[in-house]
């Protein structure tokens, strides 16, 4: 471990015993330098258990989905029959309820999101910065629990009494696809706005710091050639944050796919692909939530597992997107500086 | 709205009012018939660019209304239909059957608050030293390794977390327990520990460092008083906000901790938690629970801004390590 670590503070400090190798001093030291492997070694391992236990979560996930996987092949991914007493499972509404709910849930809260950290960042009194970014940061802090009570009991029925009879009627929206058929109150559209809520706070606090960290000379060079200040964020300031505003909505979309209790209570858990955003769907978190604990035999337990690995597979890979978006702004803007 | 941020006393805005281009006197007395149309139309394009301008900062400041509208809204309600329903008896009973009003929560408050204690003492002795490991050994292939990992488990699903913890804790032993729930968070707290550990200690100046060690101090030593106790702070406050993250989680615990209707203490047997308790009772069909789920929501919700406002409380008012 020793060798790989740069010339720097702890070679100093393991070659720093030598020079005093006498007497009482030195037992007090070589005690140090036992402390020293026992602290090394702690750190070591407990910096271990995290790879330690990502593996052995992709393992035992994995093995657990792999007779469905084995059974049903890519078919696994595509088919949208769900029949556990058949034992045929298809996870396709499954996959395209989970893609469909974060994507309603982006649209919703990108723009919100943007808007509040824009304003909290650049034109918020600075009075108002602190509380403002503070209320938009509770939201992350409600349990997903309460967020699915409060969509169950306040947003279902508004959805259903006004909001979809509203778009459907009053907007003559009802001719698409999307917008069609009868008002159930669990539905696609129930989840995309409960997670848009949740997403919230993720997407724009980091846009928030995200803008924060674009230099001064970038607003002041754009602001010193006449612009507005509106026209400095869009020309010069949201530009530079670009790729990182990006990575966060990019964040926001992992959190989504990945929500389980909310979306579980609104959504009305029904297996179709259907086109309506007001029909019921199915999410995975969502399907592994509401069956796993009745599943009847142990190829629908295994099909419910390789959902939990295609769900951890897909929130990993935007993740691992989003991290270098926003990690990529990061050291643009340490180089800028 | 407008008028608050253009009288920030601030030398940005003073550029654009002092926009309006003087035309400098030609010998020849007077503008000439261009300048004068170049003037006129800058001035239009100007008054143009301004309303854009005002127009944005309202359209931005309307957005930040507006996204907190859904906060206001959720604890209104939480406040309306839970608020009659806590009482003594809500933390001093157990549940009752449905069709029988009154009962309490007191299986599940207790379940969480052992649930969430047995997390904390797993995860935040991993979470920290992985933390320390970071931050001493930034740079190397392993540190990136375990950063990036760590990065990755904390945006794992929960409910994947939920289903290994029961393939790997629930199905060789045989059945559910307090344990295995607690195993669950301490896994999810583990990575968001690590990272807010590793920021908070990188923190510490160089300088103290190098004073501990040149007056001898082992490195153990010296990470043990000098660098952690410095470091204090920040970690309790990422310590507090992972506990309050997981104080809230139910999807990791639907397979492990199960819940349970009376109180248990034993770590060896399913356990009730507030949030299995509000997902159970929200879904059931009878009013006297939906009552129940929303004070039970309440008292979570209660629990999880103390805690963050505990998480505030102890990085303000210490060392400004620049963290908030």
């Amino acid at each position: 471990m020793s060798q790989s670590t740069p010339p720097g503070r702890s070679d100093e400090a393991q070659s720093l015993p030598q020079p005093f190798d006498h007497g009482i001093e030195a037992a007090a030291l070589r005690g140090g330098a036992i402390v020293d492997r026992v602290y090394d070694a702690a750190i070591t391992f407990f910096a271990l258990c995290v790879p330690l236990l990502l593996l052995l979560l992709i393992f035992e996930v994995g093995k657990a989905g792999w007779p469905a996987f084995q059974k049903f092949g890519i078919g696994f991914l595509f088919s949208s029959e769900w029949d556990p007493v058949n034992l045929k499972f298809g996870a396709a509404p499954a996959i395209f309820g989970t893609i469909v709910s974060s994507i309603i849930a982006l649209i919703l809260a990108t723009p919100l999101a943007l808007g509040v950290a824009i304003y909290v960042a650049e034109f918020a009194p600075p009075w108002l910065r602190q509380p403002v970014g503070f209320l938009v940061d509770l939201l992350a802090a409600i349990p997903s629990v309460v967020y699915g009570l409060w969509g169950v009991f306040v947003l279902v029925p508004v959805l259903r009494e006004h909001v979809m009879p509203f778009l459907r009627d009053t907007l003559h929206l009802g001719g698409t696809p999307l917008f069609s058929g009868p008002a159930y109150g669990p539905s696609m559209l129930a989840a995309g706005v409960v997670l848009a809520i949740m997403v919230l706070p993720y997407i724009s606090s980091v846009a928030r710091e995200v803008l924060l960290a674009v230099p001064r000379s970038q607003r002041e060079a754009a602001l010193a050639l006449g612009a507005t200040r509106w026209e400095a964020i869009r020309g010069a300031v949201l530009p530079f944050a670009k790729s990182g505003i990006i990575g966060g909505i990019i964040l926001g979309l992992g959190r989504a796919l990945g929500e389980t209790m909310a979306v579980t209570m609104v959504i009305g858990n029904r297996h179709e692909l259907a086109a309506s955003l007001f029909a019921p769907g199915y999410t995975i978190a969502s399907l592994i939530a509401n069956e796993f604990a009745e599943a009847s035999n142990e190829m629908h337990l295994s099909a419910l597992m390789a959902v939990g690995f295609v769900l951890f597979a897909i929130t990993l890979l935007v993740n691992a997107v989003a991290r270098w978006l926003v990690w990529q702004t990061a050291s643009q803007a340490r180089s800028a500086k | 709205m407008v008028g608050m941020a253009d009288s920030e006393p601030s030398s940005k805005c003073e550029v654009t009012k002092r926009h309006d281009p003087p035309m400098t006197s030609l010998p020849n007395g007077g503008p000439s018939k261009r300048q004068r149309e170049t003037a006129s139309r800058t001035r239009k394009t100007l008054r143009r660019r301004r309303a854009t301008n005002a127009f944005m900062v309202g359209v931005l400041a309307l957005s930040a209304v507006l996204a907190t509208i859904p906060l206001i809204l959720i604890l209104y309600h939480l406040l309306k239909s839970g608020l009659s329903s806590v009482n003594v008896d809500f933390f001093t009973n157990t549940p009752k059957p449905p069709g029988e009003t009154g009962g309490g929560m007191y299986n599940a408050i207790v379940g969480t608050l052992m649930l969430v204690a047995m997390a904390s003492v797993i995860g935040m002795p991993v979470g920290i030293g992985a933390g320390l490991y970071l931050a001493e050994r930034k740079g190397t292939k392993l540190a990136n390794t375990v950063r990036f990992l760590a990065d990755v488990l904390n945006g794992l699903p929960s409910i994947v977390m939920g289903i290994f913890a029961w393939e790997f804790l629930v199905k060789p032993i045989g059945h559910f327990s307090a344990l295995a729930g607690a195993a669950a968070l301490a896994a999810m707290m583990v990575p968001m520990v690590t990272r807010t550990t590793e920021e908070m200690v990188s923190l510490v100046p160089t300088s103290l460092r190098e004073a501990a060690l040149a007056l001898g101090y082992s490195r153990a030593r010296t990470a043990m008083t000098v660098v952690l106790r410095t470091a204090t702070a920040g970690i309790v406050t990422g310590a507090l906000v992972a506990v309050a993250r997981i104080a809230g989680e139910t999807a990791p615990l639907l397979f492990t901790a199960l819940g349970n209707q009376f109180t248990s203490y034993a770590l060896n047997k399913p356990i009730a938690a507030l949030p299995l308790q509000i997902f159970n009772y929200a879904v059931s069909p009878y009013d006297d629970w939906h009552a129940q789920a929303w004070a039970g929501a309440l008292v979570l919700i209660a629990l999880v801004l103390i805690i963050s406002l505990a998480a505030r409380a102890a990085t303000r008012g210490r060392i400004d390590l620049g963290a908030d």
